[in-house]
């Protein structure tokens, strides 16, 4: 959940995935990292891919891709690793690039569009038009609900 | 003066001596004749009481000074212990315990505590204490003051108390009618005389024989005998119609205080004392119609000087040696020998009418001296008091310390305590994490030394890693604390509740070494309590009960604590009544948490459990739980979230056993490292019986499943590889397999592996938030290469 419309506007972060951009808003970022080996933990989700050492720090990783069920790519050079830190969880999201922060004026978000049949809408709080790009503001707790 | 800022300080210390006043009173309870342990438990009372009075808590100053009182009686031997009197003070201490409660809660401390302090004051009496349900009828009520005593005649009664007699103070009332008062006064001293002796009477002696009294008259008396027994025996008088025998308020400090001390002679007579002399102040009061005075007065004075130091007389040995003296004087003494030995001496010189040797009371030296000891015992350093130090601390107060004034050691007893330093829990977090990544760093370093083969390199990476690992044991053990400081308030519980109950006893502790995480004894406390009640009042049956089940009178509960894998067990055994199956259920169908038809498919195990559901409730239960609102859903949830469980084992008639599982958190641990197909899982050492490489024509089947035979036993195969579903690349077809033999309790497992990679000690770290209840998974681990590991809980793979 992202709206914090006491403030004209909200600072994101934006990413991509598969020709998407996405959006989250900065106090919930930690870092971006790039990509490290991934330790596998059995009997979890499919889309939970492991954990990583984060400065020493056990994280546990989500790929994005999978999370939404989009198909799955090569990783490439651009792919990172976003830390989030959601309430007392911090989880790290495989992306294919994260490389903007943007201020978004709070009109300029809209409630996400009825589109039928995709499973990001579940995770989708909004979305925000700036110059002639759309940004998809995620909802964070559906993404990392199921699993608590 | 601003107080608050040592409110904290004052809290824990307080919570501290308390805690220290109750085990040494149950020590006191097994051995009343040591004298040392009451020393002890004086000296947390008497700080107590300062602290307390510097804070403005007036309440349990007054209080702990009424305690204080009744312990300097008992270490001076003028009481005894008794178990009524231990009861009292037991008492005492639980309102303390209260009072400091409700200051650490915000409140006043303010609390009413009449009946505990009109009890201690009777036992400072020297009467009986009176359990409270018991109303007797005997006149032992408080003060007999009718009779005035001037000192010497005060000095008596004291001396005859400290030599176990009883002083009383009897009122005897004639009948109206009687025509021959002086007869029966007679009668009544006869009486007297065979028991012991009347120190004053009122109206005087002369007067009562003359008969020139109304009807009443009162005598001091001392004697061997209770006051009933006098009562009874000069109630047997005719035309006696009423008798009343009252304990004579005794001037509790200060006996001998006829002569005035300067701080000269008063650090002559304490440091005597220090070095067991006996300091007396000796009254002798000669004959009236001696002649040579002056003689007799130097006789005494070759007595006395034989057997020790005479420090000062009253008048002046000048005055004694001409005579300027009526037939008293009082002479300050310190001596080896005993009151009643020097005493015997002085009267052998004729002419002397009577000898009174009295203890000097060094009262204000004591507190002086524990004072400077306290001071000079400890220093604290931090302001910041968290509750961070190990149960035996010996601290003084904030104030600063008079300077060097040399620690003189107690006479009998070397303080226990351990010079300690309060530190902010958080610190010691802020440490450990450093700690932490050092020895991840340490890892790669060992690693790439050994890859570079450097000869300087090894040796310094050698010798860091030692350095390194005194550190680590240092630094582990700062956070660790022995469950002992949980447990140890457990025996005192368990008197009060077996006393309460009616019921026998018996506790037995079993590894109370065994260490836990800080954070983790705080919050086991409680519930540990609640499920120790439960098995003294619902699992253990009275005496009679148990006598007719054929079980011994006295019931048994053991707390056990011990290590196995990453976690620690702590268990509470009792040989009860167990748990009724068919009652428990009723009852949760009852209340709706199970249904008819789910209770068909539930297995004993899960019966017993149904009394830690949420709903539950334990109506029947005394009172008397604290008013904490614990139940034992209650429990199970605080066990929950320290990220434990609990399980309950019962055979009716028979006795339960409550089993908590908690997790050692942060932990260095030793593990064994294993690889399963390129990954890498940590084993930990402490689950770990041997390892073993078998043959595939080893693995027999037994009900579908795979085990072995390991030295006789049948132990069945866990493949890690299935567990972990790890993705193979090609089946392996191999002969041979290793094997890790573990182990939980009393039960084996064999985990199969690809191979052993070597023993390593690691840091155990939590997966997180996210990542929750991940089966066989307890955490993970960074190997030295800074790749994650994980670490396999052995306990959920064997059932």
């Amino acid at each position: 959940m992202t709206n914090a419309v006491e403030q004209e506007s909200i600072k994101v972060i934006v990413f991509q995935l598969a020709d998407k951009e996405y959006a989250i808003p900065v106090s919930h970022v930690q870092g971006i990292e790039k990509l490290m080996h991934i330790t596998r933990v059995p009997k979890t989700a499919k889309y939970v891919k492991g954990v990583i050492n984060l400065r020493g720090v056990v994280t546990p990783i989500v790929d994005l891709r999978e999370r939404f069920e989009l198909p799955i790519s090569e990783h490439e050079e651009t792919t990172r690793i976003i830390i989030i830190s959601l309430e007392d969880m911090e989880v790290g999201f495989v992306v294919d690039s994260a490389n903007d922060v943007l201020d978004i004026p709070a009109n300029s978000i809209e409630p996400q569009p009825e589109v039928v049949g995709s499973l990001e809408e579940e995770f989708i709080s909004g979305v925000a038009k700036i110059d002639k790009r759309l940004l998809i503001l995620l909802h964070l707790e559906k993404v990392l609900n199921p699993l608590k | 003066m601003e107080v608050n800022q040592y409110l904290e300080m004052f809290i824990e210390e307080s919570k501290e001596h308390l805690q220290a006043c109750s085990e040494h009173l149950l020590e006191l309870e097994k051995n009343p004749e040591d004298l040392a342990i009451v020393g002890e438990i004086f000296r947390s009372a008497h700080t107590l009481k300062g602290m307390s009075a510097t804070m403005g808590f007036e309440d349990l100053a007054d209080l702990t000074h009424k305690m204080e009182n009744v312990l300097d009686a008992i270490r001076n031997e003028k009481i005894h212990v008794s178990p009524e009197i231990l009861d009292v003070v037991f008492e005492s201490v639980d309102h303390l315990e209260e009072m400091v409660m409700d200051i650490a809660n915000g409140g006043d401390g303010k609390r009413d505590v009449s009946s505990t302090v009109a009890q201690l004051k009777r036992i400072e009496l020297g009467e009986e204490a009176i359990p409270e349900v018991v109303t007797t009828e005997t006149p032992a009520t408080a003060v007999a003051s009718v009779l005035e005593y001037d000192g010497f005649e005060q000095t008596v009664i004291a001396q005859s108390t400290e030599q176990g007699f009883n002083a009383f103070e009897i009122s005897v009332k004639l009948r109206e009618d009687c025509l021959l008062k002086a007869a029966r006064v007679f009668m009544v001293f006869e009486i007297l005389e065979k028991d012991g002796e009347v120190i004053k009477a009122n109206p005087s002696v002369e007067k009562l024989e003359d008969g020139q009294f109304d009807q009443q008259f009162y005598v001091a008396f001392v004697t061997k005998e209770s006051a009933e027994d006098m009562q009874k025996k000069i109630m047997s008088v005719s035309e006696v119609e009423e008798v009343i025998v009252a304990t004579i308020e005794t001037p509790t400090t200060d006996v001998a205080s006829v002569l005035e001390y300067d701080g000269f002679e008063q650090t002559v007579i304490s440091q005597s004392a220090e070095q067991g002399f006996n300091a007396f102040e000796i009254s002798v009061k000669l004959r009236e119609d001696c002649l040579l005075k002056a003689a007799r007065v130097f006789m005494v004075f070759e007595i006395l000087e034989k057997d020790g130091d005479v420090i000062k007389s009253t008048p002046s040995v000048d005055k004694l040696e001409d005579e300027q003296f009526d037939q008293q004087f009082y002479v300050a003494f310190v001596t080896k020998e005993s009151a009643e030995d020097m005493r015997k001496k002085i009267m052998k010189v004729s002419e002397v009418e009577e000898v009174i040797v009295a203890m000097i009371e060094l009262k204000q030296h004591s507190a002086k001296e524990q004072a400077i000891q306290e001071v000079v015992a400890t220093a604290t350093v931090e302001v910041e008091a968290q509750p961070a130090t190990a149960p035996k601390t010996n601290t003084a107060k904030p104030t600063p310390a008079k300077a060097a004034a040399p620690a003189k050691a107690e006479k009998n007893h070397a303080p226990v305590g351990n010079k300690t330093i309060r530190v902010n829990i958080e610190r010691l977090d802020i440490l450990m994490n450093l700690f932490e990544e050092l020895v991840i760093d340490r890892g790669r370093l060992q690693s790439i030394a050994t890859e570079v083969n450097h000869g300087e390199l090894n040796e310094t990476v050698e010798r860091m890693s030692r350095v390194m690992g005194d550190l680590q044991t240092i630094i582990l053990t700062m956070r660790m604390v022995p469950v002992e400081t949980v447990f140890n308030r457990f025996p005192k519980m368990i008197r009060q509740l077996s006393r309460d109950l009616n019921k026998k006893i018996n506790l037995e502790i079993i590894g109370a070494e065994t260490e836990l995480d800080r954070t983790v004894i705080d919050e086991i406390g409680d519930p540990l309590v609640h499920l120790i009640r439960n098995s003294v009042d619902h699992g253990i049956e009275n005496p009679t009960a148990r006598r007719a089940k054929g079980k011994p009178e006295e019931g048994t509960v053991v707390l056990r604590a011990y290590h196995s894998g990453n976690y620690v067990f702590i268990e509470i055994e009792d040989d009860g009544a167990g748990i009724n199956r068919d009652k428990v259920l009723a009852k949760a169908i009852s209340k709706g948490v199970v249904t008819q038809e789910q209770s068909y498919s539930m297995s004993d195990k899960q019966i017993n459990e149904l009394i830690l559901a949420s709903g539950f409730s334990t109506a029947d239960v005394i009172s008397d739980v604290s008013g904490r609102g614990v139940g034992l859903d209650v429990v199970k949830t605080t066990i929950e979230s320290l990220g434990g469980n609990i399980s309950i084992e019962s055979t009716q008639d028979v006795g339960s056993i409550f089993s908590i599982q908690l997790p050692l958190t942060l932990s260095i641990i030793s593990v064994m490292l294993v690889e399963i197909e390129k990954e890498i899982y940590a084993i930990p050492l402490s689950s770990i019986i041997e390892t073993s490489i078998i043959r595939s024509s080893e693995i027999m089947n037994a009900h579908n499943q795979k085990v072995i035979d390991f030295r006789g036993k049948v132990v069945p195969l866990v493949f890690l590889e299935e567990i972990f579903e790890v993705p193979r690349k090609e089946q392996q077809d191999d002969e041979f397999h290793s094997v890790v033999i573990v182990r939980k309790g009393e039960k084996l497992a064999g985990l199969v592996v690809d191979s052993f990679i070597g023993q390593q000690e690691i840091v155990l770290k939590s997966l997180g938030n996210y990542l929750t209840n991940i089966f066989a998974i307890s955490g993970a681990t960074i190997l030295g290469n800074g790749k994650v590991a994980l670490i396999v809980d052995c306990n959920a793979l064997i059932k």
